[in-house]
């Protein structure tokens, strides 16, 4: 009789299933449980109410941890990129003017001497090393931020902007600036 | 475990569960031998020289919240996976780790649930082949500056809500001419090629450092390349308004150029244009 119970069960459990060979032994053998199709799932879940769901996921999103970003990104496209590199430049540029602007202003007061005529009599007692480097270290800045704001002008007349374009565009600015710059420290 | 089971399933299972597996399983692979035994021999020969390959993932459960995010590494024996990035985690999933955790849903770069950051790179994982020629480790990350979820899963809320800011669907106010469809010429259709294929993955969104840092009010690649997809419909008449949105400081402007953004779309689109385009557009149109 239980067994007989145990193969309706069954029956009914893969009726929406069919399949030859359970449907034509699962009356038989009565120990259809077994056989049973379904996965069975030792995870209790319990129904919460949409408020205690809400409070939950509240709970979780001041706990979410940050993914990482600049650590893990292809290198060459985050510490490479022209624009970040644009910016740096520009920044360094606009930065050292005040800078220098700020100190011309206050020399007097100071007792400093920063005459275009004391500068160039102080830069040229340098040795031609040192003065090429120094030169390069200002020469470098200005033509990556000539030639990357050109490149970035074409950018903004949509043209350029695709994958394989733009990677090549960028690593020739990086080159040309290079050569540029040494030419503009060591033959200038 | 056992406990949670019916009593009867205790009491027949455990002796009947043998008995009963061997004989069903020749006859569901019916007339399929011939298959086995080619998987078989591939088996055998593959047995003895195992292309191993060492996924490191990033784990975070938000079970243990104060436990700091990790990498786990997994070896898996290449002639054993399938060929994309996204067979060796479902693998992984299945046999060696059911805890990992990750969206996937079409394994074909059509839904854009798995996109992921893989070795550096933003993709879709189904998209992305793993690279046999060495066997250097793989890094997989989740999509770079987002709420992680869970392992690998990212929380796209804020990126749902930017989209659905931009009203991304056909705005306009007269009806057609023939009372049937809005009509356009090729040459519209056109326009919209290169655009109606975004999948919305985000990959191009988490990679883009602006939006890393702004993602609060700045649109990002995805949304602005979706922005474009309605203002060029010649058959949409919110165009002033759609523009007027995105006139301020924040929205559409905090694009730098980078191109992050197009070198990492997994469907080879193009947002960096699109953005480029908005930007001209806005600039001589007024």
């Amino acid at each position: 009789m239980i067994a007989q119970r145990a193969g309706t069960t069954a029956l009914r459990r893969v009726a929406g299933k069919p399949n030859a060979f359970f449907t034509a032994n699962v009356a038989k053998l009565g120990l259809a449980q077994s056989l049973s199709t379904t996965q069975i799932r030792p995870v209790a879940t319990q129904k919460l109410t949409p408020a205690d769901g809400a409070a939950l996921l509240a709970k979780q999103r001041l706990q979410r941890p940050v993914s990482p970003h600049l650590d893990v990104y292809d290198k060459q496209q985050t510490w490479f990129g022209g624009s970040i590199w644009m910016r740096i430049t520009g920044s360094a540029f606009s930065g050292s003017l005040y800078v220098f602007a700020t100190a011309y202003l206050a020399a007097p007061l100071l007792g400093w001497h920063l005459e275009s005529a004391s500068l160039a009599a102080s830069f040229g007692a340098l040795p031609f090393a040192a003065k090429g480097a120094l030169k390069f270290l200002a020469a470098w800045p200005f033509a990556f931020h000539a030639l990357n704001g050109v490149r970035h002008l074409v950018f903004d007349m949509t043209y350029g902007i695709k994958r394989q374009t733009l990677i090549k565009s960028g690593w020739y600015v990086w080159g040309a600036s290079m050569v540029g710059g040494l030419y503009l420290a060591f033959f200038l | 475990m056992a406990a949670l089971r019916s009593s009867t399933a205790r009491l027949l299972g455990a002796a009947s569960r043998p008995v009963l597996r061997a004989p069903a399983a020749p006859a569901a692979v019916r007339g399929m031998a011939q298959v086995t035994d080619g998987q078989q021999q591939n088996l055998a020969a593959s047995a003895d020289q195992a292309k191993l390959k060492t996924f490191q993932i990033y784990r975070w459960n938000p079970d243990t919240p104060t436990e700091k995010p990790r990498m786990q590494s997994y070896t898996l024996d290449l002639n054993k996976t399938g060929p994309m990035v996204l067979d060796a985690l479902i693998r992984i999933k299945n046999e060696i780790d059911p805890t990992l955790t990750f969206r996937r849903s079409c394994r074909e770069g059509i839904c854009g649930s798995c996109a992921m950051n893989i070795n550096g790179t933003n993709t879709l994982a189904c998209l992305c082949r793993i690279p046999a020629e060495d066997n250097a480790e793989m890094k997989v990350y989740p999509l770079p500056h987002t709420y992680v979820v869970k392992d690998l899963v990212p929380d796209l809320t804020q990126f749902y809500k930017q989209y659905k800011s931009i009203k991304p669907y056909l705005q306009r106010d007269t009806p057609a001419e023939d009372g049937k469809e809005y009509r356009q010429s090729k040459a519209d259709r056109k326009k919209l090629d290169g655009l109606y294929e975004c999948i919305l993955c985000a990959c191009c969104s988490t990679s883009c450092p602006s939006y890393w840092w702004n993602s609060e009010e700045y649109l990002g690649p995805a949304i602005l390349l979706q922005s474009y997809r309605w203002l060029v419909d010649s058959r949409d008449e919110k165009t002033a308004q759609r523009k007027d949105a995105l006139n301020n400081s924040m929205s559409l402007y905090r694009c730098h150029t980078i191109l992050n953004c197009t070198r990492t779309c997994p469907k080879g689109l193009n947002p960096g244009l699109a953005i480029a385009e908005i930007k001209r557009d806005m600039a001589f149109s007024g």
